[in-house]
């Protein structure tokens, strides 16, 4: 608890703990991002950085562009004529949004992880192996090890280690959408992008996804989208308000909620709309 | 007081007497139809149990009063149908994930779609005429491979929209999830898409067997028929063709062996149908 030398020697506030925590190094930089579907804009001049090994929370009301923001940081949307992309996204120097991207090595480097779990037609470990073996090659027993990080880190080893070759659909709710974080973590990205990963699962199966982001983001960057705000306040170490399609406001989590600079942020959180 | 409850009885007896004849309509028409149904199947039963017997599955069609059995019908039957389903399937299945997975709204698919529904209704015979000016007439003769092909052109558009149809089901969060790996087009078609369509592809492709295994029209201008067993080069006997022949010849034998060959498909088309069945509902 002692403060590195050289700082100031007055207690540290929680919320500027949180604000130093933020200050990371940027794992991913957004610059200047549009995005259009068609001829909608539904993002307009974004800028933000996901601090590497933090947790970044976005909020605002249905329809403000946060889940688009993260299609657009694995390229989901290219998968759609209509919808395209102009700025930058800047990760390891690069500029994902370029056409000649390998868009399947990014989303080997970006994770992500829908709103309702998505368990493949298949079993349990193929579920785990299937991306796996999209990208590496490796012997039988390496793969039965991966498959056991993965689901070990994922917090569902102990339920299901003696139902491996069972179809994954038979696993409850809240076990599926851990089944698809381990899925999504034995590729081994670097950042996992999370739309909204207990809106619907019960309120025990929301506290263990919670408490499962804060033990992940120790090794991964984290992008969560969420319409709950009592989530984001436990979750994430930066908070993102968007309305409209624009970034309003970025801070650290505890100011945003306490302090927030802006007063559409204030409205927002205090329910006056959204 | 008294006045509107009388009216709210009034039409509470005319519905309910509505309800009581709409009830007795369905229901009547529901047992026509299964009577019918069920008319049939005895009728075959009683007409085609008492000629089956081990005979008709060891020896081929014979001339009148000499003790001829199905063998190369039933032979024919098998390997005509096992023929055009195998040619038929990988197209129909490539040419429905083709629509499903890639012809987007184009003008193209469209049109593919579009020339295949019509496929689905044409008449069998009209595709056994055209297999004839296109494989028979121009090769010099009847044989099981046209047989086959003319089978195939029915199973084709049969796959296609099962395929098709099946392969939208699959929701497109799967297939995001998949590309969310990492994992290309064209493997989340394969290991994914595929996968979660199988059962419902498998029960087309069954339901495609069950119907070319009783067609009769594209069979005649093609295989024609065999009075013994024969390789699909030549000419070829198969079940409904000897059927057509023999039910309606002067011969009281003959006339036997149409029911009992009746019979045989029908309880082979009903296996598969069974099938069929049990695949939908383990979905």
């Amino acid at each position: 608890m002692t403060p590195p030398s050289g700082e100031t020697t007055t207690p540290v506030a929680p919320a500027t703990r949180t604000a130093m925590r933020a200050g990371a190094e940027p794992r991913v930089s957004i610059r200047n991002l549009d995005f259009y579907y068609g001829t909608n804009k539904a993002l307009k001049s974004i800028t933000l950085d996901l601090p590497e090994k933090r947790v970044t929370g976005m909020i605002g009301p249905s329809g403000c562009g946060k889940s688009t923001l993260l299609r657009v940081l694995n390229r989901m949307y290219s998968l759609y004529p209509g919808q395209r992309a102009e700025g930058e996204v800047i990760m390891d120097n690069e500029n994902i949004l370029a056409p000649d991207a390998d868009l399947n090595l990014l989303r080997s480097r970006v994770g992500m992880v829908f709103q309702k779990p998505t368990p493949f037609p298949m079993s349990v470990y193929d579920n785990i192996a299937f991306g796996v073996r999209l990208h590496e090659k490796m012997s039988r027993s390496q793969m039965d090890s991966r498959v056991e990080w993965a689901l070990t880190r994922a917090a569902l080893w102990a339920e299901v280690k003696d139902r491996l070759n069972t179809p994954a659909g038979g696993l409850s709710g809240g076990q599926q959408q851990r089944l698809c974080i381990a899925r999504t973590i034995a590729v081994r990205p670097e950042v996992i992008l999370l739309d909204e990963p207990t809106s619907a699962l019960d309120p025990i199966s929301t506290l263990r996804i919670e408490e499962l982001i804060d033990e992940l983001k120790r090794d991964f960057t984290i992008a969560v989208v969420t319409h709950n705000m009592q989530q984001a306040a436990r979750c994430a170490d930066q908070v993102a308000f968007f309305y409209l399609g624009e970034l309003i406001e970025v801070a650290p989590a505890a100011q945003i909620f306490t302090a927030p600079k802006q007063k559409k942020t204030q409205e927002y959180i205090t329910g006056r709309f959204g | 007081m008294t006045a509107d409850s009388e009216v709210a009885r009034a039409l509470g007896r005319r519905r309910r007497r509505t309800d009581r004849i709409a009830r007795f309509l369905a229901s009547a028409a529901t047992l026509i139809a299964l009577a019918l149904l069920a008319w049939i199947l005895l009728t075959l039963l009683r007409l085609g149990l008492p000629g089956l017997s081990l005979t008709v599955f060891t020896t081929v069609t014979k001339s009148p009063g000499s003790n001829g059995g199905l063998a190369n019908a039933i032979v024919g039957s098998i390997v005509q149908t096992a023929l055009g389903t195998a040619i038929g399937t990988p197209i129909g299945l490539l040419a429905g994930t083709y629509l499903a997975e890639y012809s987007g709204g184009s003008a193209f698919g469209n049109t593919v779609r579009f020339v295949s529904d019509i496929l689905l209704s044409a008449p069998s015979i009209l595709i056994g005429l055209f297999v004839y000016s296109v494989l028979v007439s121009p090769f010099g003769g009847f044989s099981g491979f046209a047989g086959a092909a003319a089978l195939a052109i029915i199973v084709i558009p049969i796959v296609i929209r099962t395929t098709e149809d099946m392969l939208s089901l699959v929701p497109i969060s799967l297939r995001e999830a998949a590309i969310a790996l990492g994992s290309p087009r064209w493997k989340t078609t394969l290991y994914i898409g595929y996968r979660a369509a199988r059962d419902g592809i498998l029960t087309g492709v069954l339901l495609a067997i069950a119907r070319i295994a009783g067609e009769t029209a594209p069979l005649l201008f093609t295989s024609l028929g065999n009075s013994d067993y024969s390789g699909p080069a030549s000419a070829m006997a198969s079940l409904p063709v000897t059927i057509y022949q023999y039910a309606a010849s002067a011969f009281d034998d003959w006339v036997q062996l149409a029911w009992t060959g009746a019979l045989l498909i029908t309880l082979g088309v009903l296996t598969l149908n069974i099938l069929a069945r049990t695949l939908v509902r383990r979905r």
